[in-house]
């Protein structure tokens, strides 16, 4: 092929002349409409005939920029008209379908300017179907080859391109809906500009009212959450330091079962935790009964409020810092430590002076995951926050509560929005531009320094407990699928699992009869199409920050990671608000459910591969570029290979993030597209809790199951070397969330 | 059940297409659905049985299906909402995002339903009622060696203290209701003045409406407000709990039910319309476990349901108390007088 451009013109073409050119009513899998009227029927027509048969003569001048580039295929790369009509095409063609999308929707046009200027319009226009969209990626990369050509980015056509896709592709799934909901904050219910009282709910003593320090009065919401994010990061940041100590730095026996635990919070579907803590310390749980009749202490409701949630997001989040933290231990380089012990330090000494600093980017990543999963946690406030009130749930109540006020809703999430990224800069500042680089190439041999035993004995105070209440409550959670009333009447029963998950055998197979296969099924298969997605766009991301360089990145890295800052509720609402009407119309299908879990989920992604690359010497890719591969095949060739614990981590995380995400996905499933958690919610709703329970228990195992296999099948990678220290620790590393920064 | 109707459906499409005549479905139908699971399931499989349309339904609690109805008004993907109570539906049929249609059966229903699509001018009809109560934990009364309180002015009682539920009013359309049926019965300044006492003896206010009488039934509250009916069903689980029509008088919801406007299977969303308030498809309501007491005269109410003849029912204002400037009024005052006080 002479140019590159040619295969991508030949799509828009396809999109232009070929495929339906709208949105297909019956789903975008569905291939009814190959033989139900195509070409001619107006619901499958492609553009041209759409322009021609239907009157739809708006679509026809997307010919032209088709057109255009054709003219260059006589021509060389070296002729100054080839990049310039490149960019022209694709530049005019993305500018047109988008104006063109936005100015014609359903009910003709969109603003009454242009019912004033061009008088009514009586055709109508759907969302973008497949043939606009294959126009629309053919612009784009018309556009992206036509700047490497006029020499942007040394000419590199593939990082062009992959830049230019995910730009676009971060702006219309993570600005333009969050633009949309934001700017809600500014307008009233009937949709007019209203800065008053956007300024009035910005400043309301609800938010930020601190009369709780001097009075009985209770706190703005803003500081309710604020004090629980960060008690939560604190607490779960030591806990799991603790935890990383006893695995990595004594002669602990169970260390696998206490790495196994790392896996629990994240499979854990929301609710459970608080539910399962409700039946242990609640008013009549266990063990406050088991108090009042012993040392007959009152008991008391003391769950509900700030200390049970702290408590369950303490639990919950516990490992999560672990499984950062534990990375950071093993990685700190013994013969540092051996080098301060043979200059007479003590192992105290040499653990506050020479280690602790080391472990600095694992403490702050530990505590800004906390403090931000904290912050965006749904579940656990709403089951204990009792008069306790977050943004979280706020937010999620001023839209679906009497209230009904959404920019009140908006405004909370500017604060929450505000919260987070404050803490993520803080982070950057804190860690600055030091060195914390401890694995190197050179050959070390040293063992890892103990702790010496005050350490060690608080070490084990602080974690083993704290480990066996997480056996006791997931046992619980287990055993809760079983009862008959749980907590009120524990008499052994498999009703629950059979309601949920009956099988029958009928005249046409087997009958899935239980109420509860229908969402499982959509929820796997939702979650396992979105995690390769997930995995390859984060990737690809994580490519472009590490080994790119080019104006902007750190703008680009920080669109890329904005949605992980975002509540789910936000995310949720924003969604149904941009997509439900064209040009982007995804509501009510299962596409709209993957596109949110991609976007949410790519960060961790990016993150992941980020940490994991920046450990890649770069003359690896040099050394393929000198070779003569271009950088798609160095990508494709040399770093995927070596990215297989970066890809486990972004495969299992995406896909076990979009089976227990709750809060973005409750405006998101329709009645074709139902996830499991919205229908969990709906039977907790109803005080259906054994039903529930044994749900959730059947997804955690499902999970479980998945991780393992997923660990199997893509295997670790081989690295011809026989070093005791492995570069990432590949057991730890398919579920880490890890926002590592990049250490250097 | 489902699967297998829908396997079913899918070999006879097969055959359809492969003989060359039309499809075989009659229709389709997208229904949002705010009652419980049970209910909404039992609906759906009984009106596809009966008319063969194929029915999409979605389960959201009334406050979301409302958020939905708003954020989808421009291009409206559900035909019908079912269910849930009559508040949001009324605010829907304000903001015009639901249309005038006067089912046939209008005239055989009781007062409060046909009262609620007057109000509403035709954009909503009452599908059930529910009177607002309270529950109580019989064990943990006795254990305490507490009275069962009868009226609501006994749960400002000083001896139950600390032991009172009820959902905030800003995010549960039950606790509005309770709060609207206080100013109703005792005036508003009155009311207040009742609620500030029975702060004192709340010790959490829920979220969700029906929270309080789950944690009565699990013992971490001892009396739950909110409605009867949601009271009754603990009581058929089996728990130890006992359902109260306070002694004053108490308000009541109307369940309803309304046509979105610009539903794209209009002809389909009236048919449901037409079944869900037919009198043999309202008594079924109790094979689902609800005990609502169904809007059309002839239906039988459900065993154990509040029996509304022999309730003090107040003449609730459905149009004056629905209306968002009562409701932002109320609610503000709430904010401002209640929520935050010491206790």
């Amino acid at each position: 092929m002479k140019h590159s451009f040619i295969p991508w013109l030949i799509l828009g073409w396809i999109g232009f002349l070929l495929m339906p050119w709208y949105l297909l009513e019956d789903g975008f899998w569905s291939f009814i409409w190959l033989t139900d009227g195509y070409p001619t029927d107006m619901d499958y027509a492609p553009a041209i005939l759409q322009g021609m048969l239907a009157e739809r003569l708006w679509l026809l001048p997307l010919a032209l920029p088709l057109l255009l580039p054709l003219r260059l295929i006589p021509l060389t790369k070296n002729d100054p008209r080839y990049s310039r009509y490149l960019i022209i095409a694709g530049a005019s063609g993305l500018i047109y379908m988008l104006v063109q999308g936005f100015a014609i929707g359903v009910s003709g046009w969109q603003f009454v300017s242009l019912d004033l200027l061009f008088g009514e319009l009586e055709q109508q226009q759907y969302g973008m179907g497949y043939g606009a969209v294959l126009c629309g990626l053919s612009f784009l990369i018309l556009l992206t080859t036509g700047l490497a050509a006029s020499g942007f980015l040394k000419g590199d056509v593939f990082v062009t391109g992959s830049i230019g896709l995910v730009v676009t592709l971060v702006g219309i799934f993570v600005f333009f809906p969050v633009s949309q909901v934001l700017f809600s904050a500014f307008v009233d219910n009937d949709g007019s500009f209203a800065p008053v009282a956007f300024a009035n709910k910005l400043f309301s003593d609800n938010i930020w009212s601190v009369s709780c320090l001097s009075s009985g009065y209770s706190c703005g919401i803003a500081w309710n959450s604020l004090a629980l994010a960060i008690s939560t990061a604190f607490l779960t940041t030591l806990l799991g330091l603790a935890f990383a100590l006893v695995v990595t730095r004594t002669g602990f026996r169970w260390k696998k079962s206490l790495r196994l635990l790392t896996v629990l919070p994240i499979i854990t579907p929301p609710f459970v935790i608080g539910l399962a803590l409700i039946l242990l310390f609640g008013r009549s749980g266990v063990v406050t009964q088991f108090f009042a009749d012993v040392f007959n202490i009152e008991p008391g409701r003391w769950l509900y409020g700030m200390p049970g949630v702290l408590f369950a997001q303490v639990l919950s989040f516990t490992p999560i810092s672990f499984l950062v933290l534990i990375g950071v231990v093993e990685g700190v380089s013994p013969s540092m430590e051996e080098a301060s012990q043979t200059l007479h330090a003590n192992r105290w000494k040499t653990f506050v002076n020479v280690s602790l600093p080391l472990m600095r980017p694992g403490l702050a990543n530990a505590f800004l995951l906390a403090f931000i999963e904290s912050l965006a946690d749904f579940g656990n406030p709403m089951v204990l926050g009792g008069d306790f009130e977050v943004l979280s749930t706020e937010i999620f109540f001023a839209i679906v509560g009497a209230q009904n006020d959404q920019g009140y809703a908006a405004v909370l999430a500017m604060v929450l929005l505000a919260f987070t990224l404050s803490a993520f800069f803080l982070q950057r500042r804190w860690l600055g531009k030091k060195s914390y680089t401890t694995v190197t190439g050179k050959a070390e041999s040293g063992a890892y320094m103990g702790l010496n035993d005050g350490m060690k004995v608080a070490c084990y105070m602080a974690a083993l407990p704290w480990a066996a209440l997480t056996v006791v409550i997931y046992g619980m959670i287990m055993f809760g699928g079983f009862v008959q009333n749980w907590g009120y009447d524990n008499s052994f029963t498999l009703q629950h699992y059979t309601d949920a998950f009956a099988v029958g055998w009928g005249d046409f197979g087997v009958i899935w009869e239980g109420a509860a296969w229908d969402s499982l099924w959509t929820t796997l298969s939702i979650s396992a199409i979105a995690a390769p997605f997930t995995a390859l766009v984060g990737l690809l991301t994580a490519y472009l920050l590490v080994r790119q360089q080019f104006k902007w990145k750190d703008t680009f890295e920080f669109g890329t990671m904005l949605s992980f800052a975002i509540p789910g509720t936000v995310i949720g609402i924003s969604y149904i608000l941009a997509f439900n009407v064209p040009p982007f119309e995804l509501t009510g299908t299962g596409v709209i459910l993957i596109i949110c879990f991609v976007f949410r989920n790519m960060p961790v992604g990016v993150r992941g591969g980020i940490a994991a690359m920046s450990q890649l010497d770069k003359s690896l890719d040099e050394a393929s570029l000198t070779l003569g591969a271009n950088s798609l095949m160095t990508f494709r060739r040399v770093i995927l290979p070596l990215l297989r614990p970066a890809i486990i981590a972004a495969l299992v995380y995406s896909f076990v993030r979009a089976i227990t995400s709750v809060s973005a996905v409750i405006f998101l499933v329709s009645a074709d597209h139902n996830m499991a958690t919205s229908y969990i919610i709906g039977l907790v709703e109803n005080g259906e809790f054994g039903i529930a329970i044994a749900y959730c228990s059947v997804l955690i195992l499902v999970m479980l199951s998945v991780i393992i296999g997923i660990n199997l099948a893509v295997g670790q990678r081989r690295l011809r070397r026989t070093d005791s220290i492995s570069i990432t620790p590949t057991k730890t590393s398919f579920s880490a969330p890890s926002l590592k920064e990049k250490q250097a | 059940m489902k699967k297998s109707s829908y396997l079913l459906g899918l070999t006879l499409a097969t055959v359809a297409t492969l003989g060359a005549t039309p499809a075989l479905a009659k229709g389709k139908l997208n229904v949002l659905c705010s009652t419980d699971t049970d209910w909404c399931s039992l609906m759906e499989t009984r009106f596809e049985a009966e008319t063969g349309v194929k029915v999409s339904l979605i389960r959201k609690s009334s406050g979301e299906s409302y958020a939905q109805l708003r954020a989808e008004r421009k291009n409206p993907k559900i035909d019908i909402w079912w269910g849930g109570t009559g508040d949001p539906h009324l605010q829907a049929a304000a903001e015009k995002l639901t249309q005038v249609y006067k089912p046939k059966a209008l005239p055989e229903l009781n007062d409060w339903a046909q009262n609620q699509a007057k109000v509403s001018g035709y954009r909503t009809v009452g599908i059930y009622a529910g009177a607002l109560g309270f529950g109580y934990n019989a064990d943990l009364l006795k254990a305490k060696g507490l009275p069962a309180p009868q009226c609501w002015k006994d749960l400002t009682k000083p001896i139950y203290k600390g032991e009172v539920q009820v959902a905030n009013p800003n995010s549960s359309g039950t606790s509005y209701t309770a709060l609207a049926t206080f100013v109703q019965i005792m005036g508003e300044d009155q009311a207040f003045e009742f609620l500030s006492n029975l702060h004192k003896n709340i010790n959490q206010y829920t979220k969700s409406g029906s929270a309080p009488i789950k944690a009565a039934a699990n013992g971490e509250t001892a009396i739950g407000i909110t409605f009867i009916h949601d009271i009754v069903k603990q009581v058929k689980k089996g728990y130890p709990v006992k359902a109260v029509a306070p002694c004053e008088g108490t308000g009541y919801e109307v369940g309803s039910m309304s046509i979105v406007k610009g539903a794209r299977h209009l002809k389909e969303a009236k048919m449901w319309a037409e079944f869900a308030l037919r009198p043999d498809i309202q008594t079924l309501a109790a094979e689902a476990k609800a005990y609502q007491v169904p809007s059309n005269k002839s239906a039988t109410t459900p065993d154990g349901a509040p029996d509304f003849s022999t309730l003090k029912l107040i003449d609730y204002n459905f149009a004056k108390y629905g209306s968002a400037e009562t409701r932002q009024h109320l609610l503000q005052r709430w904010d401002a007088e209640i929520k935050s006080l010491p206790r």
